[in-house]
């Protein structure tokens, strides 16, 4: 099913291979030129949105006081609508069967509520742009998720999509130090900073427009075609697809007990002045850290396989909740909770769209790491708001101790789920490759 | 890559080329705007101030208004003081950046915000020659602050912002640093309504103000499931006890009598706040004849007018501080222009 671009490496596809898929260590390593302009395209976009999320909160509660509140409740609106937009941006990728165009489009709306930031004013303004910017990026996740797994070799699917994640991180790094600087030389530079974001938003939609090929690839229709246009249920027929099925339910469960980064942060910064001072710094510590390890995570995925890669990922999380919850305090607990949560973002992100990539059939690969990313994003969600009441019924470490003890059976659980999925695997890729 | 190579080499060389063409247009057109704006904030900050200045050194003796300046030029967003008796007069503008001002005739608090590569939020302690007594980190973006009558405490209120596509929004963090330690935030706190302890979790506390003469006793804003209430805390059974509806950033009056506050009667989602005071003894709540929308927390002139800040329409980053009777029919007047965050130091 790779055929576009793994023909270039030799016909090496061809190559008998026992249970079907070859070794990682069998098949030499080729980044295809798409994953990198696609790694170009999130690293300049995500400066873009990052610049602009960093500053955001100082913007905003300049413009509007108090109503700030309020504006909370638009942004969860927001979270719940992008996770729905991102089905339907990726069933509307394997219908038309032209994913780089919806990608396309999602990066052009984003870059469209850029422009939006120049001319704004009022509660109103502000929320429709930021409403338009959440829908962008849902639109374009799994189009773009879709593109980076039919260009790549199938030996290293995680380990092209750890250099996809450690590319955009570096946007997503580098983002609110730009716009940082730029307050520090204007203070009141706020126009700056979204003339700086809109030019890199431009840049990423033209490098898209313009150098990255419209793949619409028998790779991705191929013997799904025909099935396609039978498809009107879209999502709900994944869950009768057993591995995606599978793998939907996993990634539920341990979504369900992964509360957000935000109380993490918060429980550290309860605990240690260091964390106050330095809250800004804590989000691009794990950024950093998911960079660094983006790489290595995948090539292990690839090694030893992705649903241990992508359970272990979860343990580190487990470890990062222990670690946050202990009663000592200080410099270096910080440090390690960053570290094992960039972990666990490097074990499980890239990780994720590899597996439903793999476990998916060809015709409905949009859809189905759509459908993975959306279960994530939604349970993650119930379970932030989950926390939340546990927080205040019986504080902050008491929670995080509960949180980790959800945590641990979901990955119980799962260990036993996937069973079944892993041992299936191998015969879904040798139906590909 | 073949549909691409069937494009043929031709097409190739226009896309690069274009490419190229629209990443140095973009990067230099906003290259030509950032050094525009650098050199427009260059001549603003070094430029002579727009209003009449003195180095202040030290404060004056009381009484006399501190307050932000937001005159345009040099000393733009310090913290400055006017005599009560001449707000109009000369103002003697210190060397402390503050986004947020209050005094007491022995201590200023201020709250900042540090530009870096790592933004930061502090609050300080000046003495009345602006020496720092003592300084320590805020959880962020700086919003309101009092001390108290004699002295001792300092409630601070900041906005903390979620740090991932995973937390939804804003928040407030409201803290009361003792002369031993802090209450930590009030969220923490008991919130009572109706005598039942409230347990939701989507609740903020916010625009704390002391009552004078009584060590224990504040009074705050809490606002959980839409609803907000004028609440009574009390530091010692760490409680909010809510006591009235809809009252934001309450200011308690110097006799101690009745609080101003405004009032949002635009619903959650556009705010419309008036200005309003309540009658501690008798409940009985009066709208007072301010037209426009104040996002401030009220401070007494006296027993009779209130200070707050309004944002200057024509300028942006400025703004203008207004006086108000609490009489029926009093209308509004400016007190200090080109200022923010007046604190009334008696």
């Amino acid at each position: 099913m790779y055929i576009s671009l793994s023909d270039r490496s030799g016909g090496k596809r061809d190559k008998p291979q026992g249970m079907g898929t070859a070794l990682s260590s069998e098949v030499p390593f080729r980044l295809s030129p798409v994953i990198l302009w696609l790694g170009i395209v999130s690293m300049v976009t995500d400066v873009s949105s990052e610049s602009v999320s960093a500053i955001l909160p100082l913007y905003v509660t300049g413009f509007l006081g108090l109503s700030t509140i309020a504006f909370g409740v638009i942004d969860g609106i927001n979270q719940g609508a992008s996770a729905i937009v991102r089905i339907a941006a990726g069933w509307a990728a394997d219908r038309t069967g032209h994913p780089k165009r919806i990608a396309l489009a999602g990066y052009g709306l984003s870059m469209l509520a850029r422009i939006g930031f120049l001319f704004a004013g009022g509660f109103w303004a502000i929320a429709a742009i930021v409403t338009a910017d959440r829908i962008g990026k849902g639109i374009r996740t799994a189009p773009r998720d879709a593109l980076i797994s039919v260009s790549a070799q199938p030996q290293h699917l995680a380990r092209s999509f750890g250099v996809h994640r450690m590319l955009d991180n570096i946007g997503a790094a580098a983002g609110p130090l730009i716009a940082f600087f730029v307050l520090l030389m204007i203070p009141n530079g706020f126009s700056t900073v979204f003339v700086v974001s809109l030019a890199f938003a431009v840049i990423g939609v033209a490098v898209l427009g313009l150098v990255v090929p419209d793949i619409q690839a028998k790779a991705l229709k191929g013997s799904g075609a025909r099935e396609g246009h039978r498809l009107f249920a879209f999502s709900w027929s994944h869950l009768k697809e057993p591995c995606l099925g599978k793998l939907l339910i996993a990634a539920g469960l341990l979504g369900l007990a992964t509360i957000g980064d935000g109380f993490i942060y918060l429980v550290l910064q309860d605990r240690d002045s260091f964390a106050v001072q330095w809250f800004p710094l804590l989000f691009v510590g794990t950024n950093v850290v998911f960079l660094a390890l983006a790489i290595p995570m995948g090539r292990l995925a690839d090694r030893v396989g992705k649903i241990p890669v992508f359970v272990a990922g979860h343990v580190a999380l487990l470890a990062t909740y222990l670690l946050a919850a202990a009663p000592f305090g200080g410099l270096w607990a910080t440090v390690g909770c960053l570290v094992l949560l960039g972990a666990f973002y490097a074990g499980t992100d890239g990780v994720l769209a590899a597996l439903a990539s793999q476990l998916t059939p060809s015709g409905k690969l949009a859809t189905g790491i759509a459908s993975a990313q959306t279960v994530v994003a939604l349970t993650r969600m119930l379970a932030s708001a989950g926390f939340g009441v546990l927080w205040y019924a019986v504080g902050a470490s008491t929670a995080m101790l509960l949180a980790g003890a959800l945590l641990a059976g979901a990955v119980l659980a799962v260990v036993f789920i996937l069973r079944g999925a892993k041992r299936a695997v191998p015969a879904d890729v040798s139906d590909d490759a | 890559m073949r549909d691409r190579a069937s494009a043929g080499a031709g097409g190739q060389k226009v896309r690069w080329g274009a490419l190229l063409v629209v990443t140095v247009v973009v990067l230099v057109a906003a290259g030509v705007y950032a050094v525009g704006a650098y050199q427009r904030f260059e001549e603003s900050r070094t430029a002579a101030s727009s209003v009449g200045t003195s180095a202040g050194v030290k404060l004056p003796g009381a009484p006399f208004v501190l307050f932000r300046n937001t005159a345009s030029g040099q000393g733009y967003g310090n913290a400055a003081t006017v005599p009560l008796s001449d707000p109009g007069g000369t103002r003697a503008i210190s060397g402390q950046e503050c986004d947020r001002v209050y005094g007491s005739p022995e201590q200023v608090v201020c709250l900042r915000t540090n530009r870096g590569l790592v933004t930061s939020f502090e609050a300080n302690v000046f003495d009345h020659d602006w020496e720092q007594q003592r300084a320590w980190p805020l959880p962020g973006i700086p919003s309101r602050t009092r001390i108290s009558p004699d002295g001792s405490m300092i409630a601070t209120t900041v906005f903390v912002t979620g740090h991932s596509y995973a937390t939804a929004g804003f928040s407030t963090a409201t803290e009361i640093s003792l002369p031993g330690g802090t209450t930590g935030n009030l969220e923490d706190f008991a919130l009572l309504v109706n005598g039942e302890r409230l347990q939701a979790t989507d609740r903020n506390i916010w625009g704390v103000t002391f009552a004078p003469g009584q060590a224990d006793v504040f009074y705050a804003t809490a606002a959980a499931s839409g609803r907000i209430w004028l609440v009574r805390g009390s530091l010692s059974a760490k409680t909010l006890t809510a006591v009235h509806d809809n009252v934001e950033c309450p200011s308690i009056s110097p006799d101690g009598t009745r609080i101003a506050y405004k009032k949002n009667d635009g619903g959650a989602l556009a705010a419309h706040w008036n200005v309003a005071v309540l009658d501690l003894a008798s409940g009985r709540e009066t709208v007072l004849g301010e037209k426009r929308s104040v996002d401030d927390q009220i401070e007494w002139l006296d027993d009779r007018n209130l200070l707050y800040g309004l944002p200057d329409e024509s300028s942006d980053g400025d703004s203008n501080i207004w006086k108000l009777g609490t009489d029926a029919g009093a209308q509004p007047s400016v007190f200090i222009a080109h200022g923010w965050s007046p604190s009334v130091v008696r």
